[in-house]
């Protein structure tokens, strides 16, 4: 029991870092039919973020010094640029190509972000000491639980009820809704495109510059890369939850997380390598028998 | 053959003919006047080109953009690699390989033939049960293939060596060898391209409702062009190897996906000049920033742009003619030689006015 317990807190944990990020894919996914690959890049970029550009072996603490809440203002800052960025330079001007010719422009994205990181701080992983005292566990009745844990599922519930709040209670908030219900109408309707679209470009910033802080803090090693997996992670998760709905998204997140770890737990020896490719797996079976995914929407008129 | 119809066919036949002189006059010129290591590169290009050009088979003609198809030059690559790497070794280090991999070594054709063969195999497998879906469904499914096929690869350590190298494969693709499959995959694009299939795939791409209408089934013209296009990339995927010595799982995933999508969309995804352009404008421009990467000499000083300035450059071409020219360099379209008037109007006679308004 208290093995099942461990293991569903850390779901819980892991959840809650997919679902932040399938937010912020979900999100320019409803509004752009954009997948965006180079989101992953943007988490990179916001661990980077926290050091002084060297290629040197060492990293040496810039932003990561600061005291916590500027570090997190800093790097939603400095990420919201880049994802702005991206879409005034490259997103803006394929708006009606269809969405695998718009995946595509994001894997070009993706590769110039990567490079330009390279180029900038070297291609050796650098390890980095963000927040070291968040892995202090707490032990309660025989579980043991990093304080990490706990707040990656606080920063998580915050940003997701801030989100809903923005959503559901703003102007703005119901026009983004409205333009990922029926972009062409909600224009029509008078709702300014590209407000919405920056909107969700720089919510989707907030959402990955929160994510890669957790990530840096649990993992503490910086590398180009780092961010990929959580991204192919969250996009799968936005596939599994329902492609365009933020419930979706955020379901989808926590549905991957419980599957990726309690498969971990509890698959034979054997097949514990493979555990990914189970999950993968999973999204092909959902796009198969389920492609709506768990929580649909009256958006999708396509098959998705 | 009556006199129309030889010149229908010279028509089809001379354009892909002046491909093929094209491709191999490069590849001569390049192998016989530079040097080694420009020689390492043409083969190199030439596999990329083999590559692209069976990713252009199913993605030019079914308008589904695959992200798979790294996966299957995975698959085709290690085939190859337990079929031709060194008995001892194998023995030593791919315990979990069956008997007859295990205990011999296999000529070279063997192993491109067997690589191919178990790519389209897996393709038909795969292909059946996702080509059902549609567009950006299809191209995720593509994708979660390439993530598992990249995760078994990665893991599977007695039979792939998990993430490290499988080593001691004889290094027997040279420029020449590239060229012959190259010309050959060429070939075969085109065919398929004139073929009942590929027309019949590419009404299902253009109108998929009349296409159904008219008889066509859209999961059987894909996945034929699927099982194909698998089976070429897997041909590109034996010989890199052959051409490399080692493989490593990471050599196929993202940033080859990436790579070998570039060239294709540059070039023009549906046509297969768009792909042969798209390789020799990525791999022209690529070497020419490696060049600048090098270090090049003015006066005094020596001018070097920094590590990675040819992938930014790249990322930014690719963007670039996104925005610019969607339809690639080619625009998409065949080869059209002069004189020979244009191929559309060799198919069928230019309509009159009346019959354009009335068919329309």
């Amino acid at each position: 029991m208290i093995n099942f317990a461990q293991t569903f807190i850390d779901a819980l944990s892991l959840g809650s870092l997919y679902a932040l990020a399938a937010l912020g894919i979900g999100l320019l996914f409803g509004i752009l039919r954009l997948i965006n690959f180079a989101y992953g890049d943007l988490i990179t970029l916001g661990a980077y973020a926290l050091i002084i550009p060297s290629t040197e072996a060492v990293a040496t603490l810039f932003i990561g010094g600061w005291p916590w809440f500027m570090v997190i203002i800093a790097v939603a800052v400095i990420v919201v640029a880049a994802a702005l960025l991206s879409d005034l330079l490259v997103f803006r001007h394929i708006r009606r190509a269809d969405p695998a010719t718009l995946m595509i422009a994001s894997f070009a994205v993706s590769f110039v972000i990567q490079n330009v990181i390279l180029m900038f701080y070297g291609s050796r992983p650098k390890s980095v000491d963000l927040w070291s005292n968040l892995n202090y566990q707490i032990a309660v009745s025989g579980l043991r639980i990093p304080l990490l844990q706990i707040v990656t599922i606080l920063a998580t519930l915050v940003l997701m009820g801030g989100l809903t709040l923005l959503l559901k209670r703003t102007a703005l908030g119901i026009q983004m809704r409205a333009a990922a219900e029926d972009f062409r109408m909600a224009r029509y309707l008078g709702v300014r495109g590209n407000l919405v679209i920056g909107l969700a470009f720089a919510i989707s910033g907030v959402l990955a510059a929160v994510a890669s802080l957790l990530l840096l803090s649990q993992t503490g090693t910086l590398s180009q890369t780092m961010g990929v997996p959580l991204m192919l992670f969250a996009f799968i998760a936005t596939v599994v939850g329902g492609m365009g709905s933020l419930i979706g998204a955020a379901t989808g997140g926590f549905a991957v997380a419980f599957a990726s770890v309690f498969l971990q737990a509890y698959l034979p020896d054997d097949l514990r390598p493979f555990r990914d490719s189970f999950v993968f797996g999973i999204v092909i079976l959902m796009l198969l028998f389920r492609p709506a995914g768990l929580v649909p929407t009256k958006a999708l008129v396509e098959r998705v | 053959m009556t006199d129309t119809a030889q010149r229908r066919f010279l028509r089809a036949a001379l354009p892909v003919l002046a491909l093929l002189l094209g491709v191999t006059a490069i590849t001569a010129l390049v192998a016989l006047l530079g040097n080694d290591e420009m020689a390492l590169t043409v083969t190199e290009a030439l596999v990329r080109l083999i590559v692209v050009v069976g990713l252009s088979v199913f993605i030019g003609n079914s308008g589904v953009v695959s992200f798979g198809h790294i996966g299957f030059m995975c698959i085709a690559a290690y085939a190859a690699a337990w079929a031709t790497c060194n008995p001892m070794w194998k023995q030593l280090m791919l315990t979990g390989l069956p008997v007859f991999l295990q205990q011999a070594q296999y000529p070279f054709w063997v192993a491109v033939a067997g690589g191919a063969v178990l790519a389209a195999a897996v393709a038909l497998v795969f292909g059946a049960v996702i080509l059902r879906l549609s567009g950006i469904a299809a191209s995720i499914a593509t994708f979660a293939f390439l993530a598992i096929v990249n995760n078994v690869y990665s893991n599977w350590d007695s039979v792939t060596a998990g993430v490290s190298s499988i080593i001691g494969i004889p290094t027997v693709v040279g420029p020449w060898t590239g060229l012959a499959f190259a010309l050959g995959a060429i070939v075969l694009a085109f065919w398929f391209k004139g073929s009942r299939f590929g027309l019949m795939l590419r009404a299902t791409r253009d109108d998929p409702v009349a296409a159904r209408a008219s008889g066509v089934s859209i999961v059987r013209v894909r996945l034929a062009a699927f099982v194909l296009s698998a089976f070429i990339v897997g041909i590109g995927g034996a010989l890199f190897v052959q051409f490399l010595g080692v493989a490593t799982v990471d050599m196929f995933y993202l940033q080859l996906t990436f790579i070998t999508l570039a060239m294709l969309i540059i070039g023009g995804m549906g046509s297969v000049t768009g792909a042969i352009v798209g390789v020799f404008a990525v791999t022209v421009f690529v070497e020419f920033f490696r060049f600048l990467e090098s270090g090049v000499a003015v006066g005094e000083s020596v001018l070097a742009l920094p590590e990675g300035s040819q992938e930014i450059a790249l990322g930014i071409g690719m963007a670039l003619i996104l925005i610019f020219r969607p339809k690639g360099l080619t625009g998409s379209r065949e080869l059209r030689l002069p004189g020979l008037g244009s191929s559309r109007r060799a198919m069928a006679p230019p309509l009159t006015t009346t019959e354009a308004t009335a068919r329309s």
